[in-house]
């Protein structure tokens, strides 16, 4: 693993890749910053890093596209899984310094609360908690993007999924908003996921009945759910969309909650997706 | 030291790898020969644990490649058939992640790359970006990190693709002094390259082992069958006289007529002993014209050309680039000038190629 996160940091430092990310985080930070806490005059970082975190919607995909897509097209990967490495060594490796790279402009915003609290007082537990809720957001959202990336052996189709994903991701209460709160609306949209679920696990295991039996079995509990509990469903999807919303997790932190619910939410992301990479990547070697 | 059994692959419904088995012994270098598509990648990246196989099993040192991956991976070293490389690197740090991800490190890691870079003679570009290198010193490059961690096995995929004839000769004679200590699976679809280089040769097409031997047992079993063209100048009833005595001489003989002043003799023979002047001298008795005398020897390169072909075997008889000049003078040949024709058919030219060669 750390032969794999050693030469990821180095490449993230010679080409581009790192210094744009570093580069627009910083500079969306710093606008923000001055925005509200110096022309604004409010002694509240959170607001900052609230209003920062569309950036990840552009600076996310930059990272993650090359970390598998890049490998593959360049035939790399074919080194990497002829060495003694584990699927999860090379995973977590590359996951690792992806997050290194992120904490680096988020190592030097962690200096802004310090800054401001010079010349006016700061709630540093405020602050600081909802810069933490910020890292896990990024986290999260690397390791989608990680995923996304090891589907693909074109980074620009890895870098455009991502973007569409985490759109859909950030858009998800404003869309969910749009569906009626009436209980056969909830249902109408759990069904559509439930065919959705099928079509996906149709896609990666290329197996159609395990897609159609994925589909069935979902729709099958939610139609027994449906009628047994016909009342809850009345805004049920909206409510669940809302607790699943990536984006929608952290304003909890903005707002000076730490919830511990959301890092073990956040935890579980990262761990899912790089699950899934782990037998994304070890697909191609034991198929 | 690895086992291969029964080895499938299918990439949908393409059946790359079709049921191919062989064992490869210590301390020899093998070479993996086949035409382009035939399967050797697919194979050797099936050895390397790079690639799954459908069906079969690869073992390593007795370590099936899927229940143990990281002890069959820690024997071998591999480079691909694109060198995999990492532009943005130097010589130096590539190797470096490279020996780390072997599990190297310290003066060890230090002491394997300095071995690898003196062997692959790569030293001189260690601090040099990969991405500025020749095609030839990325191959060493690659090369270098298939020694690293001492394996005992290197695998080397077509490793002189795209090199100039002289960094042909470099790589062929690294590759010669690394079968000194290790045992080398090299894959090519040349077959000057794996004669000069290997001990034995595993000849694949359309995804099946069609040859697995030593080259001379190669060279042995099928040269054996060598076939002698006359041609005379003299209607077949004529020439038929002349069979008898000539089948004493060969151990088989066909008879076909061009036309009425060219008749064709076919002698087959046993490519140990040389029949030719025995031959000549049954001719001169005779007294028949004779215009050629074209020896079809089955080179190596016939051998591959005839395991890898088409599914029906290429026909032996077939006339290739036949030798008698069609200005050559009808009638009888004074023996001088026959000879000269004989020597000078040995000599070589493009139709005859040596014995063995």
């Amino acid at each position: 693993m750390g032969s794999v996160y050693k030469k990821e940091l180095r490449s993230y430092f010679c080409n581009m890749q790192g210094a744009i990310f570093s580069g627009f985080l910083l500079l969306i930070a710093g606008i923000m910053t001055v925005l509200y806490n110096l022309k604004g005059l409010y002694p509240n970082f959170e607001y900052v890093l609230s209003d920062t975190g569309f950036i990840f919607l552009l600076i996310v995909p930059i990272v993650t596209m090359r970390i598998f897509a890049e490998e593959k097209h360049a035939k790399t990967d074919q080194l990497l899984y002829s060495l003694p490495l584990k699927g999860t060594d090379i995973v977590l490796g590359k996951y690792f310094a992806a997050v290194t790279v992120f904490l680096v402009p988020v190592g030097v915003m962690s200096f802004y609360p310090l800054i401001l609290s010079l010349y006016g007082k700061v709630n540093f537990a405020a602050a600081y908690g909802a810069l933490f809720g910020f890292i896990l957001l990024g986290c999260a959202l690397l390791a989608i993007g990680m995923y996304i990336s090891s589907l693909t052996e074109s980074q620009v189709i890895a870098a455009v999924i991502s973007f569409g994903t985490l759109l859909l991701l950030y858009l998800m209460n404003a869309l969910t908003s749009l569906i009626p709160s009436t209980s056969g609306a909830s249902f109408i949209a759990f069904s559509v996921v439930a065919v959705l679920a099928g079509l996906l696990v149709w896609a990666m295991t290329k197996d159609r009945y395990a897609g159609l039996f994925t589909a069935l079995l979902a729709e099958s509990v939610l139609v027994f759910l449906y009628f047994k509990f016909k009342d809850s469903f009345a805004g049920l999807f909206a409510k669940v969309m809302e607790k699943l919303s990536v984006f929608e997790r952290f304003s909890g932190f903005v707002n000076g909650i730490f919830d511990l619910t959301a890092v073990v939410y956040y935890l579980s992301i990262v761990a899912f997706c790089v699950f899934l990479c782990v037998q994304s990547v070890e697909k191609k070697r034991w198929s | 030291m690895i086992e291969v059994r029964n080895l499938v692959k299918n990439y949908g419904p393409h059946k790359a790898v079709r049921g191919i088995s062989f064992t490869v012994e210590p301390g020899k270098i093998y070479g993996f020969l086949g035409p382009n598509g035939a399967g050797k990648s697919t194979t050797m990246n099936i050895i390397a644990g790079t690639l799954a196989a459908t069906a079969g099993t690869v073992t390593v040192n007795g370590h099936d490649v899927y229940a143990e991956p990281l002890a069959a991976k820690r024997c071998i070293g591999y480079l691909p058939e694109i060198p995999p490389l990492y532009p943005e690197m130097t010589a130096e740090e590539y190797l470096t992640f490279v020996g780390r991800a072997k599990g190297l490190s310290g003066s060890e890691l230090a002491q394997q790359i300095e071995d690898a870079m003196d062997r692959t003679g790569t030293q001189d570009v260690r601090r040099r970006l990969i991405k500025n290198l020749s095609k030839g010193y990325k191959q060493r490059v690659g090369i270098a990190q298939a020694m690293l961690g001492d394996p005992e096995i290197i695998i080397l995929d077509e490793p002189t693709v795209g090199l100039d004839p002289i960094q042909i000769i470099e790589i062929r004679d690294l590759i010669k002094s690394l079968g000194k200590t290790h045992t080398v699976i090299l894959s090519s679809h040349i077959l000057s390259e794996v004669s000069e280089v290997c001990d034995r040769v595993i000849i694949i097409a359309r995804g099946r082992v069609v040859a697995s031997d030593s080259l001379d047992g190669l060279r042995e079993r099928y040269t054996s069958e060598c076939t002698l063209e006359l041609q005379l100048a003299c209607p077949e009833e004529k020439a038929k006289e002349l069979s008898g005595a000539l089948s004493r001489v060969a151990d088989g003989l066909t008879v076909k007529t061009e036309d009425a002043a060219l008749t064709k003799l076919f002698l087959s023979y046993n490519g140990k002993r040389d029949i030719r002047s025995a031959v000549y001298a049954e001719v001169k008795k005779s007294g028949l014209p004779l215009l050629a005398m074209i020896p079809h020897v089955k080179t190596l390169e016939d051998i591959f050309l005839d395991l890898t072909g088409g599914d029906e075997p290429v026909p032996e008889e077939e006339p290739d680039a036949p030798f008698a000049a069609p200005s050559a003078p009808e009638g009888p040949e004074d023996p001088d000038g026959e000879e000269k024709k004989d020597e000078d058919d040995k000599d070589g030219g493009d139709g005859y190629k040596p014995l063995f060669g």
